[in-house]
């Protein structure tokens, strides 16, 4: 199979979404960085080591398509979800103060955008990581038949 | 459209949103900083503000720094530089962002030798000597105070001034301010209201010179 020029399968957009979100993702996360200029806390670094690599294993995965990517995929996608996930109960105060692990550098609740009253950094992060979770689980039903 | 085409085409999107949004990102704060200079020119000169230059100069040249930046003290002689190639037209104004933890310390060490009339000669002494005492490595602010004699303090009348509230709140009020005007880094340079949106010596040089010319036409 031509992989280059074959036809638009369920399989191939979804990884080529998958993509996407990565890529969309990490140009966000360098505009916020480089151009407004915000530093990232150290959580939010963590976050940015699982997403990164993802733009590449997606590129890589789509030419030619490979089925099992969420292998190799699904664990950093999880490991960033959490760490997302964590970072915004920090953020809601859920997680209490005394235990949070950024006593250094740039606080881990520094708010630098709000939008809508509830739309954090952090909080598209989650977003991000969540939709990638989603269709990657999507993809191990599809080709686990 | 084959799937190569598609996803180049949408990469070349990505990439030029990127840059075509750090333009306007640029354009607007540059934007939002000018018209803050004209209603609100207090955010950027305080009256507890040191300066450097006279009064009647027509361009500001504002620069939030902190005395522990490494940046900053090698910014220090070049906006001197830049003075002296425009004698009587800048006036330097110096502003604090001490974002590097304990920097506030030295802030008010500066802060109480203005005290003593010693300002300059102490920031001179703090920044040349800002590798023994800041480094990245190894801070020890402690170090500190063995140069400060070269700038003819009273080491313990320094001592006590530097509790002296009203240059916490001095402090508190630069740091509010530098949040306003989106200061995240230091050196952060404003020409007359207008920030140097590209770091670096010569964008600092053309931007002071492109307000110069436009402050003095006829010169």
């Amino acid at each position: 199979m031509n992989s280059a020029s074959g036809p638009y399968n369920t399989t191939w957009t979804i990884v080529f979404l998958c993509w996407l979100v990565a890529s969309v993702s990490a140009l966000g996360s360098l505009f916020f960085s480089e151009v407004m200029g915000f530093s990232p806390c150290l959580l939010c670094w963590y976050q940015r080591i699982f997403l990164l690599p993802l733009v590449f294993v997606f590129s890589a995965a789509l030419f030619p398509l490979d089925e099992k990517v969420s292998r190799y995929a699904l664990p950093l996608v999880l490991a960033g979800w959490l760490t997302a996930g964590y970072h915004n109960l920090l953020v809601w105060g859920i997680v209490p103060d005394s235990i949070r692990p950024c006593s250094q550098g740039v606080s881990c609740t520094e708010k630098y955008i709000d939008l809508f009253g509830f739309v954090t950094i952090p909080l598209l992060s989650w977003l991000a990581f969540s939709a990638l979770v989603g269709l990657l689980l999507a993809l191990k039903r599809r080709t686990s038949k | 459209m084959t799937k190569k085409n598609l996803v180049l085409t949408v990469s070349a999107v990505l990439i030029l949103s990127f840059f075509l949004g750090t333009y306007a990102y640029k354009q607007h704060r540059v934007k939002t900083l000018d018209f803050m200079a004209k209603e609100n020119a207090s955010t950027f000169v305080r009256e507890h503000s040191k300066s450097l230059g006279p009064d009647e100069a027509k361009v500001y040249l504002v620069e939030f720094m902190d005395p522990a930046c490494e940046t900053c003290a090698a910014f220090f002689p070049f906006t001197k530089q830049l003075m002296a190639a425009h004698p009587g037209k800048i006036k330097l104004v110096l502003r604090y962002a001490p974002f590097h933890p304990g920097a506030d310390q030295f802030v008010k060490i500066l802060e109480a030798a203005g005290k003593q009339g010693k300002y300059w000669e102490t920031l001179q002494v703090m920044l040349a000597s800002q590798e023994y005492w800041a480094s990245h490595h190894q801070p020890q602010p402690e170090q500190l105070w063995q140069f400060l004699p070269q700038a003819g303090l009273d080491l313990d009348r320094l001592r006590s001034d530097m509790n002296d509230p009203a240059i916490a709140r001095l402090i508190e009020q630069d740091m509010a301010d530098a949040k306003t005007l989106q200061v995240q880094k230091t050196p952060g340079f404003f020409v007359n209201g207008k920030p140097l949106v590209s770091f670096g010596y010569e964008q600092l040089q053309q931007l002071v010179e492109s307000e110069v010319r436009a402050a003095y036409p006829n010169q």
